[in-house]
């Protein structure tokens, strides 16, 4: 029995490399568009915030909850419960292409809080300095304060690959794809721990490079400066 | 220097809320600051001089009044037509606030790519700048690999690169040791001689004032107690706030510690006197001689002579004994002869009978020493 479990072919070989290019692409959408929207909403909350450049109480509120509401539905429920919505704008529900749009949605949700902290956390010193020269609101935020939080966001957007990932594997769950069905689909349910092994190998790898990459990205700024 | 107003503040008040209670921060201030001057704003921390500065350029909104840079209430302005008065208003600060992230030649050039100059013209003004400023070898650091002082340059040259008629000033050397401070000061005296820069400039140290200033207001609890030229401000202050401020400059004055050892000392009637150089000119200070006519013997026992704006001042305490120990009316006859004259003298009272000096009756601001973050 054991024998037959642990065992590898070239079908699965074809399914961990199709596996793989789906996770690849889910995360590679997600970080890009989730990535950007949480850059902009990340950028109002910041904006919007009592004592911000653009002090917008209601704006703020507003979307302050519909974070707080959405960010800690677990993915696994948010995903169901959001079907009729991604049918309406994916065109359908079932597939890689169709399980971004949640992922997109959390990704974004998240990247919010942690583009707003980093901003906090930059010197408000030259928020008054860009604002004495004359520059505008938008200036300052895109010109000015996005590149004085450059190390923390990369950072931020380093940490966030890895729960992208965790999404990605939720989205394997509801027929995403991607090395999240890989390993339940052909390792756990068929009980071959080789496949589930292969997976988290891989998905631990992709983890460690970014990881890599993101601190090196970061120390190489904060050291030319 | 003075010509026309190039900053005028009428009746300008602000208030700022806070949980508890609505703070005075600027309380009907009205003011006048003419093209090409120094002016000074002095006050402990608190006293809302920062408030003051940041609604010449708009930084703070006004509850109410007026505040007209050239000519324009900037109160009045919408967003757009306030980012380009702002532009001809530069700013420098304590914390130096550039950006991190940029060069010191990127840093010095923002304002030009703000006002949308072209590449080729903004490195010339750039390298005019940072020649202005002596930091042209820093040109491509970034600002965390300078000091303090090489900070404040660059700060400077980024807010004058644009030409602006006006530069203000916020505690630009409190974060700077007395050397640097010194140094900053100069370049600062030479945007205003050679550039024409109006500088308002907000401290509280009453030897920036000294050393830099023409015109200087004294702030206390958001109001304009008194102002005036620095030297008229440093030879008849009439505010407790204003003397003690000068004391710190001056250090002639001598605190109530000093008094109380001289008392220890010299048994007699001890007077502080101003001494200006008006009175230095005078005949009538020749104290010795009049003293001398008038039957009291008189000995200068405390205090020093120094300069301010080219002129000199200091105080000095003298002991004044009647030659006959009988005649006590004689070291009053002479002081009020000495008030006759334009002196300003304040009684210290003697040994057996001192006197406090005014000046040192208030204990407000004893904290001058660091700015409160508003």
């Amino acid at each position: 029995m054991r024998l037959l479990e642990n065992t590898w072919n070239d079908w699965l070989t074809q399914t961990f490399w199709t596996s793989l290019g789906q996770t690849l692409q889910m995360i590679g959408f997600t970080l890009i568009i989730g990535g950007g929207l949480g850059l902009l909403l990340g950028l109002t909350l910041f904006a919007t915030r009592r004592g911000g450049l653009a002090e917008n109480r209601i704006v703020y509120v507003i979307l302050s909850v519909l974070v707080n509401i959405i960010r800690p539905i677990p993915f696994i429920i948010f995903m169901t419960a959001i079907r009729p919505l991604t049918m309406a704008v994916m065109g359908g529900y079932i597939g890689t292409i169709p399980a971004i749009f949640p992922m997109v949605i959390m990704c974004s949700m998240a990247t919010s809080r942690l583009v707003e902290q980093s901003l906090i956390a930059a010197d408000p010193g030259v928020i008054e300095a860009g604002r004495a020269m004359g520059a505008s609101r938008l200036h300052i935020l895109t010109r000015i304060l996005v590149p004085e939080a450059l190390a923390p966001l990369i950072l931020g957007y380093t940490f966030l690959f890895v729960g992208i990932l965790d999404l990605s594997v939720m989205a394997g769950v509801i027929s995403g794809g991607g090395l999240g069905q890989f390993a339940l689909s052909d390792g756990y349910r068929k009980f071959n721990d080789l496949v589930t092994l292969v997976s988290i190998v891989v998905m631990i790898i992709m983890v460690q490079c970014v990881q890599l990459l993101g601190n090196g990205l970061a120390r190489l700024i904060l050291r030319r400066r | 220097m003075t010509a026309q107003p190039i900053i005028s503040l009428r009746h300008v008040t602000k208030n700022f809320q806070t949980k508890h209670r609505s703070v005075h921060a600027v309380d009907d201030v009205s003011l006048d600051i003419g093209a090409g001057e120094v002016f000074g704003v002095i006050g402990y921390s608190g006293a809302g001089k920062s408030t003051l500065v940041r609604l010449i350029n708009a930084l703070e909104s006004v509850d109410s009044g007026e505040v007209l840079v050239s000519g324009v209430d900037v109160t009045k302005l919408g967003d757009k037509q306030l980012r380009e008065v702002r532009s001809t208003i530069g700013m420098i600060f304590q914390q130096f606030n550039l950006f991190s992230a940029k060069t010191v030649a990127d840093n010095v050039g923002y304002p030009l790519k703000l006002a949308g100059w072209d590449k080729v013209k903004r490195q010339a003004q750039v390298a005019k700048m940072l020649d202005f400023v002596g930091i042209t070898d820093q040109a491509q650091a970034y600002p965390s690999h300078l000091s303090g002082g090489q900070k404040q340059r660059v700060g400077i040259a980024r807010a004058l690169a644009h030409s602006p008629s006006i530069l203000l000033a916020d505690e630009a050397t409190s974060a700077l040791d007395p050397e640097t401070t010194n140094e900053v000061l100069d370049l600062l005296r030479r945007a205003n001689h050679e550039l024409g820069t109006t500088i308002v400039l907000i401290t509280h140290e009453m030897g920036v004032v000294q050393n830099l200033c023409d015109q200087v207001a004294v702030m206390e609890a958001g109001r304009i107690v008194e102002r005036g030229s620095t030297y008229d401000i440093f030879a008849h202050p009439r505010y407790p706030a204003t003397r003690r401020f000068i004391q710190t400059a001056l250090r002639s004055h001598p605190g109530p510690d000093t008094v109380q050892r001289l008392h220890g000392i010299h048994p007699g009637r001890l007077v502080l006197m101003t001494v200006t150089a008006s009175s230095l000119d005078s005949e009538a200070f020749n104290l010795a001689k009049i003293a001398e006519t008038m039957g009291v013997t008189s000995s200068i026992i405390h205090g020093s002579i120094t300069e301010v704006t080219g002129r000199s001042l200091g105080n000095v305490v003298v002991e004044l004994v009647p030659v006959n120990t009988d005649a006590t009316d004689a070291v009053d006859a002479l002081l009020s002869r000495l008030s006759d004259d334009g002196i300003d003298w304040t009684d210290l009272g003697t040994r057996d009978h001192p006197r406090p000096d005014p000046v040192w009756d208030q204990t407000t601001g004893k904290d001058a020493e660091s700015e409160d973050q508003r």
